[in-house]
């Protein structure tokens, strides 16, 4: 069993409307010392496998087909054993 | 005129669009989405607006797996005539059959309202009952609807008219509700069989709901 992470963040260069609400926020608590704030969601899920190499190739898969959009969306993904 | 609608669980629009496309004098069929084919006699395929597998993940991705979806794609390259409105713009493009995507609109809100839209291009099945810079009422309901595409997808959407509709203000002039690229409402592929609008038309059949400009959009495709 392998555990995987997925991250999935809006790419550099599309505006993330969440992260600068965020931001904003943040700024309106003093926190002034803030920037770059992004906005993006992680998917887990355990993967039957034992091999690396074809753990990174499946979850890879699965991000291109589903867990991200890549028209707008950059993944990474990790993968624990 | 057979007008095939595609229901997703989540879809919650099928009923009002099924309701314009009858009065209008098109028979319809509501097709639910564990179908594996397209009725054989679809002149045109709508899918219908709502939230489909409640806009996890993402606003259409669950959505493009479902069986009816390969039937629909087949349909579609094959020349067939096919809407998306809304959660149907959303799922077209995230099916690859338009696009760009719809990224959360820049104010975060869910909007619904009446906005006004300008026709952009009109040299199409859908658009063809209108004129250039015609500006139409039409209601919007949305929390992704900030079109998205990059800087050369635009280009071509430019270059070859398929840039349909965008939001304005009454006079015409462009109004941004959302954030979307170029205030861009509505679009189509390049083949000018696929279409998608964010903007509800079936929700603007009748005067006494607040506008009828979307007869003369759904009446498009009744005109071959």
């Amino acid at each position: 069993m392998m555990k995987a992470i997925v991250n999935v963040f809006l790419k550099a260069g599309v505006l993330d409307a969440q992260g600068k609400a965020v931001h904003h926020a943040l700024t309106s608590l003093h926190f002034n010392n803030v920037s770059n704030v992004r906005v993006g969601k992680q998917i887990i899920f355990s993967l039957d496998e034992k091999d690396e190499k074809k753990a990174m190739t499946a979850v890879t898969k699965m991000c291109e087909e589903l867990l991200a959009n890549t028209v707008i969306e950059d993944y990474t993904i990790e993968l624990i054993k | 005129m057979k007008v095939t609608i595609l229901q997703f669980p989540g879809t919650n629009c099928e009923y009002d669009t099924e309701h314009a496309f009858k009065s209008l004098g098109a028979d319809t069929e509501i097709l639910w989405h564990k179908s594996q084919s397209v009725p054989s006699d679809t002149d045109l395929l709508v899918v219908a607006g709502g939230f489909s597998y409640g806009d996890y993940l993402r606003s259409g991705a669950i959505a493009k797996f479902s069986p009816v979806m390969k039937a629909v794609i087949n349909y579609a390259n094959n020349g067939g005539k096919v809407l998306g409105i809304c959660n149907g713009f959303q799922v077209l493009t995230e099916a690859g059959l338009l696009p760009g995507a719809l990224k959360r609109n820049e104010s975060l809100h869910f909007l619904s309202k009446h906005h006004t839209l300008k026709v952009v291009n009109n040299d199409n099945i859908f658009l063809k009952e209108l004129n250039k810079d015609d500006v139409l009422n039409v209601p919007i309901a949305h929390h992704d609807g900030n079109y998205y595409i990059d800087e050369d997808g635009l280009k071509e959407l430019y270059a070859n008219n398929q840039v349909l509709l965008k939001y304005c203000d009454e006079k015409g002039n462009e109004k941004n509700p959302n954030g979307s690229v170029d205030s861009i409402a509505g679009i189509c592929n390049k083949e000018k069989n696929v279409f998608g609008l964010m903007p509800h038309p079936e929700r603007a059949m009748e005067k006494i709901l607040g506008s009828d400009d979307g007869v003369k959009m759904l009446q498009g495709f009744f005109k071959a």
